[in-house]
């Protein structure tokens, strides 16, 4: 179960997150920002292909 | 072997002691600390502020207080520097970015600075630190980097750089520093001394400037095993200013801190804590494990997928903290912090409620590990220091960028807070290594105590470094 079939357009996932967020889109970052989502990308597929059950709460812990 | 005079190089139970017997005053003792800091640190670049004047009517307070017959603290006298994310009255809170500077002055010291000085510390100054914690370097481009007081031209290690060195330098006995992903660990290893990260929610982080909430201790690093004791009992305690600080009771080390470890189960970390890294990191796990009688293996399980996990977290949560100077002032970041938090913006929420689920299961079958084991040693590190301003290592065969790769071995533990005592292992006249000392959440006391039997018998020792 990794996040897409295929691998994503990461640079029109930046483009629209920059847009989204108001973010600059400075030229010169562009590189390494998308060499930074790259790896994360990376790290979210290695997380999401463990298999957890539907109980598993998120680990924060709140007290009311 | 330390001069008795000179009280620059004392541990910091022995100035208490010193102090609380009269053999010298906290005039001296902070005097002196502040002449060593005048000498060394433009070499070693450990201190951004250095708070003289402050420093020496806190000493004559005590020096009065002691003369009118009070009691002493147990750290009075004690010189003490922080690293520049905690909240000093009087200074902006720069936390390694320039940013900050323009900050208005923090109106009061952090909670931790503020229980230090019940107890009797001094503080002397603020420490350099990587941009907003997002390092495990020591390096910044804005205030200069830290270096390795062992070896000048070898990284302090990261984020609390300044903390690791001032410690080895001797310029302090016990400095203060923050661990999100390894923050305290790492310059422990590199700059060979012992540090201390508590279980999460032990120590009060009010007054810190964040990093990433959900994974943010704070912790003391110095020389000894006794005076990582002695200031972790004086900063216990919880604080409802900060939100994730435990409504526990103190439970101090210091008492049993020399109880040994028989009948202790101790054991290796296998698997990912066993491979990657440089075989000196290994062998310094192996000279622990021996001192200890430690044979066993443990499996720590999903630590690669634990790793990334905490990766993910700690981007988007920093993204989130720092989204409104990433839209006005993203120029003035450090470019290797800036570019790793845009990136860290741009992370769907799932990705990182998937995180945080994949935490609570992995929690959950660490935890069990510890129905067999009391105590679980590791790597701190791949290898040694590198060299200044070096960006890439080659571990296991790959080239790999140094500045996420450093943690390999700490973020799967501080990922669910895990306490550790990171110890100084010297196994050659090279540089030092860390071994992360790991207990079950709140036994720091039992980390401390396997620290400090293996400090008593001369297996790890965080010796000042010799500098002109």
């Amino acid at each position: 179960m990794s996040p897409s079939p295929v691998a994503p357009d990461l640079d029109a996932v930046m483009e629209a997150c920059a847009g989204l967020l108001g973010l600059t889109n400075d030229p010169a970052w562009r590189e390494p920002v998308l060499a930074n989502l790259r790896v994360l990308q990376a790290a979210a597929a290695l997380v999401e292909d463990f298999p957890l059950p539907d109980e598993a709460e998120a680990a924060p812990v709140f007290e009311a | 072997m330390v001069d008795s005079q000179d009280w620059s190089l004392a541990p910091a139970a022995g100035i208490a002691a010193g102090v609380a017997s009269g053999a010298v005053g906290a005039r001296e003792v902070v005097s002196a600390a502040l002449a060593r800091i005048a000498r060394i640190d433009p070499a070693v670049h450990s201190f951004t502020d250095v708070l003289a004047g402050r420093a020496l009517a806190r000493a004559d307070a005590l020096d009065a207080a002691r003369a009118r017959g009070e009691e002493a603290g147990p750290l009075c006298g004690v010189p003490f520097a922080v690293k520049n994310l905690f909240d000093v009255a009087g200074l902006p809170t720069r936390a390694g970015a320039r940013i900050n500077r323009d900050r208005a002055p923090a109106g009061r010291d952090a909670a931790l600075i503020r229980r230090l000085e019940a107890a009797g510390g001094v503080l002397v100054g603020a420490l350099n630190m990587g941009e907003y914690a997002y390092d495990f370097t020591g390096e910044n481009i804005h205030d200069g980097d830290t270096h390795n007081p062992h070896d000048l031209t070898r990284m302090a290690g990261g984020s609390s750089g300044g903390s690791g060195a001032a410690v080895a330098a001797g310029l302090v006995p016990l400095a203060l520093a923050s661990d999100t992903n390894g923050s305290i660990r790492v310059p422990a290893a590199f700059c060979g001394c012992f540090g201390l990260k508590p279980t999460y929610g032990r120590t009060s982080r009010a007054g810190s400037f964040p990093f990433v909430g959900s994974l943010d201790h704070l912790g003391p690093m110095a020389r000894s095993v006794a005076d990582l004791a002695l200031a972790y009992d004086a900063m216990q305690g919880p604080d409802a200013d900060d939100p994730a600080c435990a409504r526990r009771p103190p439970d101090p080390a210091g008492p049993g801190l020399d109880g040994g470890v028989a009948g202790l189960r101790i054991a290796v970390a296998g698997g990912h804590f066993a491979g990657s890294g440089e075989p000196e990191a290994f062998a310094a796990v192996a000279r622990v494990a021996d001192a200890l009688g430690a044979r066993a293996t443990v499996e720590v399980p999903e630590a690669v997928r634990a790793r990334a996990a905490a990766y993910l977290i700690s981007a988007a949560e920093g993204a989130a903290l720092h989204l409104d100077r990433l839209r006005h002032r993203a120029a003035e970041f450090d470019p290797a912090v800036r570019d790793r938090l845009l990136a860290g913006a741009m992370l769907p929420a799932v990705f990182i409620e998937r995180a945080q689920r994949f935490r609570r299961w992995y929690r959950a079958a660490v935890l069990e590990l510890f129905r067999d084991v009391d105590v679980i040693l590791a790597p701190a590190t791949p290898c040694r220091a590198p060299r200044g301003g070096q960006t890439t290592f080659v571990l296991g065969g790959v080239t790999l960028p140094i500045r996420p790769n450093i943690g390999l071995y700490t973020q799967p533990i501080s990922f669910i807070g895990l306490p550790v005592v990171a110890v100084p292992v010297w196994p050659d006249d090279g540089l030092p290594l860390g071994v992360q000392v790991i207990a079950a959440p709140w036994r720091e006391a039992l980390a401390l105590r396997v620290a400090r039997h293996l400090e008593r018998e001369g297996v790890v020792r965080a010796p000042v470094a010799r500098l002109p």
